[in-house]
């Protein structure tokens, strides 16, 4: 494949294009409501009014509004349908013929769109994720080419570094300087992986990527494959994702045919093979140590660090992990330049970051905004605030390992040091608001539970340690706990954030502080009246000292 | 090879760069508690007991991993850490059923050292007592999981030294356990030589030598590391 084969099919693509379009949103959110059945009927619908000519149905990714899906838009007019039924579908096409479109309307103009930026998103909802020619039509992989036959891997590394990019999967690391480290480490082979084992609860940026524009984050890996000398990606993803895989498995074959993946890309000396690995329901395998030792097919539990992946991962050799997301930021920036990016956010958080926003909130979906954008923007402006006129307490952010925001900390800008300074964190991304029915101490439970869980049981303050701080919080709530065990709860808090072995435990405690820190009335109010309540173990020193034998 | 000198509490010591923090302290008396670790072993990492302080490091390390640096200014024993230490003890006794007092270890076991060791005079946590099986099914040895604690030497001394691998982990969370095998009963595991190297490098009476009374009952630690020094060094001395 050369330039113009990659130009060609792009030519193709949009000369076999009539001139309206049907978009059909067949990302899982949708689909869950219903629109696999949509586009059946849609596709029909079209063909009984032998409009095959005028009108084509393209089934595309994830259109953000999620809690209005199956979502359904009109090209050129732009106009957008909500909860599509598969008989709206048919007044739809109708529409072209001059009938009653009795679908209910959206509006394309409403904050929750006008408000978000498209940089990660910029495909996802407009081109066909199992039709690689719609990414291609969209000047996809033409990146690629570009880097590998006008830049060297020093000068790729350079603009990754100089567009300031952090890792979205939550530590916010710099990209550029991640990616630099592993092009200078020795060894004789070096590996990418994708990190696409999102498994924070209430999150499914990740998802939403992979199952809406695969290949930005193939094309974004073998981008940094080419620059830190590494032939062979894997992508790690989580099992629950079956309609993600599928599709990465489409796109990977489909890249392959063309020659943009496989041996001699673009008909250059580079080779980049990528494959899948699938998780097995583990959420500690999104920890990169624990991820690699499930990709080399071991038990999918983390290694202390250092030796870090850069220097010491698959296999003991170098390797660059970055998450889904990082990867798909990766061709834009190459394509419009490390200015372009910088220029997008703050002075230390640059570019975009999609959030899904959740919970208590009239607008749930997928949402991409520029980092530095107001919390409340996001809570108020383009969530559209609380339903039924109810009352916004707290936003949670960053999933376990995050924490909550309260209301009267709104106009916070979203950028890494500022969540950080209130002792949450960006996470991944997922955003989860909460309102006046949602007790703090139960919020604080839910997460902890979910961390004790989810702990591998490799070290002890986190199998053990959560066990306990469930046990804490679950007194708390039924009104058995005392002072004392509020000065237990966060001195164990202390001790499981300081000497956990991997970021899961470490963070563990993470929501219980946060929701200590803003709402500690709430756990006092659930406190047992009267005196400390003093609790006393079994004498173990009466054990021990029955020694003799 | 070189050699790097750090501070150890306060005590200069040299090391060679290649050391973790445990042997370097070793080496120069300074005793860093441990559990999970044993001579001869690769590092596990999961005791946490061994963590250190180190100067201008945001993070506490475990010693039986972190390796030696020029000029690193390490605290083994400050007051902080012997708070950690204490309630990972703790949590250990809470998490499991030990009971030293009908303990066929008792009196030769690491965790009940230890906890003497780190001043544990009561259990502060509350105990789970969970419901854990016992499994006798071999002819010579017998694993009681209510004492396990999890630190995977068995698992380690078995597929490192005897070249075995009957034992491994297997569930998560507060379900995690040792198993032989693909979770067979260990009698059926067709892995197993008898070798009894598990029943050494149990740290605890979870693994014992069917018959024993408790004045019987000897991990003979040293056995595994005269092994490790034989093979390694080709030292047959004791």
């Amino acid at each position: 494949m050369e330039l113009m084969g990659l130009l060609d099919i792009a030519t193709k693509e949009q000369q076999s294009r009539p001139p309206h379009q049907i978009r059909c949103c067949t990302a899982a959110g949708c689909l869950s409501a219903g629109s696999a059945a949509v586009l059946d009927r849609l596709r029909g619908a079209i063909q009984d009014a032998g409009l095959n000519e005028r009108v084509r149905v393209a089934a595309v990714g994830c259109m953000r509004l999620c809690c209005q899906g199956p979502l359904v838009q009109v090209d050129p007019s732009d106009e957008l349908y909500q909860q599509v039924t598969p008989d709206h579908a048919v007044s739809i096409v109708a529409g072209f013929n001059g009938g009653k479109v009795t679908a209910q309307r959206g509006n394309p103009n409403s904050p929750f769109f006008a408000l978000q930026a498209s940089v990660i998103l910029q495909n996802s909802g407009r081109i066909e994720p199992e039709r690689i020619e719609t990414y291609i039509a969209a000047e996809g992989y033409q990146a690629l080419y570009h880097v590998l036959h006008n830049r060297t891997p020093a000068q790729v590394i350079d603009e990754i570094t100089r567009s300031g990019l952090r890792g979205r999967g939550g530590a916010a690391y710099p990209t550029g300087v991640k990616w630099a480290t592993v092009a200078k480490n020795p060894g004789e082979r070096k590996y990418v992986v994708c990190n696409a084992d999102e498994g924070d609860p209430g999150a499914f940026m990740n998802r939403s990527v992979l199952e809406s524009d695969p290949h930005r984050v193939l094309e974004g890996m073998a981008i940094a494959g080419y620059a830190i000398g590494a032939n062979q990606g894997y992508i790690y993803v989580r099992g629950e994702y079956p309609l993600a895989v599928e599709r990465l498995q489409t796109a990977i074959g489909q890249a392959r045919n063309l020659g943009l993946l496989g041996s001699k890309v673009f008909a250059t000396p580079f080779d980049f093979r990528i494959d899948l690995r699938t998780g097995a329901g583990a959420f500690v395998c999104g920890e990169e140590t624990a991820l690699m030792a499930s990709i080399m097919g071991q038990r999918g539990t983390p290694t202390p660090r250092p030796p870090y992946p850069a220097e010491h991962g698959l296999w003991g050799m170098p390797t660059l992990l970055n998450n889904v997301e990082t990867f798909a930021n990766v061709p834009g920036i190459l394509r419009h330049g490390a200015d372009w990016f910088a220029g997008i956010g703050t002075e230390k958080s640059k570019g975009t970051k999609v959030f899904c926003l959740t919970g208590k909130v009239v607008n749930t979906g997928l949402v991409e905004v520029p980092l530095g954008t107001p919390l409340r923007r996001i809570v108020e402006d383009i969530g559209g605030g609380a339903p039924g006129g109810g009352t916004i307490k707290a936003v949670q952010t960053g999933g376990p390992s995050g924490g909550c925001i309260p209301a009267e900390l709104f106009d916070t800008l979203v950028d890494y040091e500022s969540l950080a300074r209130l002792g949450s964190i960006m996470g991944s991304g997922g955003m989860i608001v909460l309102d006046q029915s949602n007790n703090m101490v139960d919020v604080a439970r839910f997460f902890m539970q979910f961390c004790m869980d989810e702990s591998c049981g490799k070290c002890i303050p986190c199998r053990a340690g959560t066990v306990q701080l469930y046990g804490l919080l679950t007194r708390i709530l039924e009104g058995k706990a005392g002072e004392e065990d509020m000065r237990q709860l966060e001195a164990l808090c202390d001790m499981v954030k300081h000497t956990s072995l991997c970021g899961l435990g470490q963070a563990a405690p993470n929501p219980t502080l946060s929701t200590l820190r803003y709402f500690r009335h709430e756990y006092e109010a659930l406190l047992k009246p009267g005196s400390p309540a003093q609790r006393m173990g079994l004498p173990l020193v009466t054990a021990i000292a029955g020694n003799g034998t | 090879m070189s050699v790097v000198t750090l501070t150890i509490n306060g005590q200069l010591v040299s090391a060679r760069a290649s050391d973790t923090i445990l042997l370097a302290a070793r080496e120069a008396g300074i005793a860093i508690p441990t559990l999970c670790y044993l001579d001869g072993l690769s590092a596990h990492g999961g005791c946490r007991v061994c963590l250190v302080e180190i100067a201008d490091s945001p993070r506490l390390q475990p010693a039986c991993f972190m390796k030696v640096s020029e000029g690193m200014d390490v605290r083994t024993d400050t007051d902080r850490l012997r708070e950690y230490r204490r309630m990972i003890v703790e949590l250990l006794f809470a998490e499991g059923n030990h009971i030293c007092s009908v303990c066929v270890a008792n009196g030769s076991c690491e965790l009940q050292d230890m906890a003497i060791a780190v001043g544990m005079d009561h259990e502060r946590f509350e105990y789970m007592y969970p419901r854990r099986e016992v499994d006798l099914s071999h002819d010579r040895f017998g694993i009681d999981h209510n004492r396990c604690i999890l630190c995977t030497r068995c698992v380690r001394a078995c597929d490192e030294l005897e070249g075995a691998h009957t034992w491994d982990v297997a569930g998560r969370s507060s379900a995690t356990k040792v198993i032989t095998d693909l979770s067979q009963p260990w009698g059926e595991s067709e892995t197993c030589t008898s070798c009894g190297k598990c029943f050494m490098a149990c740290p605890t009476g979870a693994i014992f030598r069917k018959g024993d009374t408790v004045a019987e009952t000897d991990h003979d630690l040293k056995q595994l590391a005269f092994l490790v020094n034989a093979r390694e060094k080709k030292q047959w001395n004791v």
